[in-house]
């Protein structure tokens, strides 16, 4: 048997200050080692970003209105969710979690079937295999060891698919998290864990979480890439991201990018913010919020033409946003029929006999009703 | 009572042999795991298979049971077959979440579209003089929760063929291997295949009571009615082999037939998988029973230090004790001509 302690070296500790392409004002930020997308591409994730959005205000009212049991907004962490997505090829897949609704949309899964979890139709309301996305997980963290066992496979059946694995600044404290890069990294499986800190876990702080610089030094002691980024800077997500999926897929090892950005909304409607944080902060992050930044980039540059084709092709992304908006609302405006016998079909296969004789059961319960 | 074998095929070489031939025949099939390649497994039910088929489809993971659950349902989720090994009942609990909150529910999370095809096979229970944390019975936690198929095989076909038959299921199931038992012999020819592993079989046929019991205990029943038999007294065992989804049919016929049972296991009696299987034996088979459901299990204690052990699981003895208070003289006065009803 070879005894060796040879191991690979550390990889570079990430940096303090966070990868940034475009500040607050709209401005470019020269990188050593990020370049900004395109301009087309500038524009498309502003266009994804504005749905998002409004996607986001618009499930936060139909929550407020009955119409969602629940719904945990991300507003102001549009940048994140969508410079991440938007960094997948059409083969890739994602693990998203509860928060990652924009996520979802834009990554093209149906916005009605991304809101089935929070209005209690169902649990998952899509076909993970049409889109190639996973349910959003609830539990924390524990979606990652999945992109890493599916990214393992897909590797074994010669296909070329990687994963982004979502997940909060509060999951990273999580068992599951610390597995799921360990068995990343020694498997080499081509896995970007996106961790969106976005300061709060529920109602507790950051600096109760963890001790670590930042999320990304997470990722060294794993023998992992970690990348510090400014979640807000859609052009620096987007740039980060698709550089540690690019190494990823050529065998380069997965990664973690952290995503630092703030959860301007409560954690859900039915969390009351005002008893643990000040609204100063709030302040603070509104004024680093994703989409204005990315809006006077678009202006100031003229990314997309003159001034006139811009504020017309604003114009259309903005009705864009809200003809989706309208059409959710109106798709969730009746109630689907539930048939309760469904319940039975598929916990197993096939129904076993004893649920064949609950169903039954429920059946006449129904009758009697 | 018969000797036990020494000839034959032992049931840990049965589940060797599954694995075998579940690799050979299907190469979206892999086996992880702690220890599972160039060792064996610490049992050695995975011996060899590393060198037949190599590190890619036999390999050793990680140290980490919920990493091994998880990574076996992304696996899963694109089309492998994973059989994966969590080394001892009480160190797949880390698996725990996994097990429950996404193995067992992913198929109904998704209105079917997504099944997972995986096979945690878990050596449980005691009597093995193991230190602490290496003889849980710990059926009952999976048992408890919807959308898992929890099996346990009593024999070594029914371990080569019920495993076999679980890396083909298209539903996770847990594989729970009594590990006491890894030793034991039956004369078989290998591959064979038994009964499907969803419904209980009666292992021996008997007419006064029903012992129904599954996994490590079933050699146990056997015994016990081997000496009652010697006695006089016919007992039936029926092994229950699935436990969930159970089918209940075999066991409430078999009731039925001889009016008196006796559940067993080896786990802790107090909320254990036999408090179900006395529950639907008293709901089905009420008007047919001469006495009482009994259970005999495991005490209700933590599983104890190995010198102690042999006083917490079940033996013939206690089974046998349990089948004398079965009501045996109340129901019916002997009048020497066939018997009068009690008064």
């Amino acid at each position: 048997m070879k005894h060796t302690d040879e191991r690979p070296s550390a990889p570079a500790l990430p940096t303090r200050e966070p990868v940034r392409l475009v500040d607050r004002h709209g401005r470019r930020v020269g990188h050593s080692s990020f370049t900004a997308p395109d301009p087309a591409r500038l524009v498309e994730l502003h266009r994804a970003m504005l749905i998002g959005r409004r996607f986001n205000q618009q499930a936060g009212t139909l929550a407020r209105q009955g119409r969602l049991a629940v719904y945990p907004s991300s507003t102001g962490q549009e940048a994140a969710q969508v410079g991440g997505v938007l960094a997948l090829s059409d083969r890739d897949w994602l693990f998203p979690t509860y928060r990652d609704s924009v996520a979802l949309v834009a990554h093209g899964v149906d916005p009605v079937q991304t809101l089935t979890l929070f209005r209690g139709d169902w649990h998952c309301g899509y076909d993970p295999h049409r889109y190639r996305c996973a349910p959003q997980c609830t539990p924390l963290a524990t979606n990652a060891s999945h992109a890493v066992g599916l990214t393992y496979a897909a590797r074994r059946k010669g296909r070329d698919v990687a994963a982004l694995a979502m997940m909060g600044d509060g999951a990273t404290s999580e068992g599951d998290a610390h597995e799921a890069y360990n068995f990343a990294a020694v498997w080499n499986t081509p896995v970007v864990f996106l961790v969106q800190n976005n300061h709060w876990a529920i109602s507790v702080p950051l600096r109760q979480q963890t001790a670590a610089p930042t999320l990304a030094h997470k990722a060294v002691g794993y023998g992992m890439k970690g990348y510090h980024v400014d979640g807000n800077d859609a052009a620096a997500v987007h740039a980060v991201v698709s550089h540690a999926l690019a190494e990823a897929r050529a065998g380069g090892g997965p990664a973690l990018v952290e995503a630092v950005t703030y959860r301007v909304d409560a954690h859900t409607n039915a969390d009351a913010p005002q008893r643990y944080r000040d609204p100063a902060e709030v302040e603070h992050w509104k004024e680093r919020d994703p989409l204005i930044r990315s809006e006077r980039l678009i202006r100031d540059e003229g990314l997309i033409g003159d001034a006139e084709e811009t504020e017309r092709v604003l114009a259309a992304f903005g009705a864009e946003a809200d003809g989706i908006a309208d059409t959710v609302r109106e798709r969730l405006a009746g109630e689907d029929e539930l048939d309760p016998r469904s319940l039975f079909t598929d916990v197993y296969a096939t129904v076993p006999p004893l649920l064949e004789q609950e169903r039954a059961a429920l059946a006449d319960e129904l009758r009697e009703v | 009572m018969a000797a036990a074998p020494t000839t034959g095929v032992s049931m840990g070489e049965a589940l060797n042999r599954a694995l075998r031939d579940a690799l050979a025949h299907d190469s979206d099939v892999l086996v992880y795991g702690e220890d599972v390649g160039p060792l064996g497994g610490v049992f050695r039910v995975t011996d060899g298979l590393t060198a037949e088929f190599g590190q890619e489809r036999v390999f050793d993971s990680p140290l980490a049971e919920a990493g091994i659950v998880g990574t076996a349902i992304g696996m899963a989720m694109y089309g492998l077959r994973p059989v994966v090994e969590l080394q001892f009942d009480a160190f797949a609990y880390p698996a725990f979440e996994q097990v429950v909150s996404h193995l067992a529910k992913m198929r109904n999370r998704t209105r079917g579209a997504v099944s997972l095809p995986v096979v945690l096979r878990v050596p449980y229970g005691g009597g093995i003089g193991g230190v602490e944390h290496h003889s849980d019975s710990s059926e009952a936690y999976y048992t408890h929760t919807p959308g898992l198929r929890v099996v346990t095989p009593g024999t070594p076909a029914d371990a080569y063929s019920m495993l076999r038959e679980a890396v083909e299921c298209d539903d996770p199931v847990v594989f729970l291997e009594p590990k006491r038992r890894y030793w034991s012999r039956q004369e078989v020819e290998l591959p064979v295949r038994t009964e499907p592993m969803a419904m209980p079989v009666v292992r021996r046929p008997g007419t006064d009571a029903t012992l129904v019991t599954y996994g490590p205990m079933v050699e146990t029943a056997l015994e016990a009615a081997e000496t009652a038999a010697a006695e006089g007294r016919s007992l039936e065992v029926v092994d229950v082999r699935q436990l969930a989804p159970l089918d209940d049919g075999v066991v409430t016929a078999s009731v039925r037939r001889t009016g008196r049972a006796v559940v067993l296991h080896e786990a802790s009696v107090f909320g254990g998988y036999g408090a179900e299987l006395a529950a639907r034996i008293g709901e089905r088979c009420f008007h047919y029973l001469e006495a009482p459901v009994l259970r005999v299990g495991g005490l209700d204690v933590p599983y104890p230090p190995p010198k102690l052990e042999h006083h917490h699981l079940p033996d013939a003895d206690r089974v046998l004790a349990a089948v004398d208070r079965l009501q045996w003289e109340s129901a019916w006065v002997d009048d020497g001509e066939g018997g009068l009803p009690r008064p």
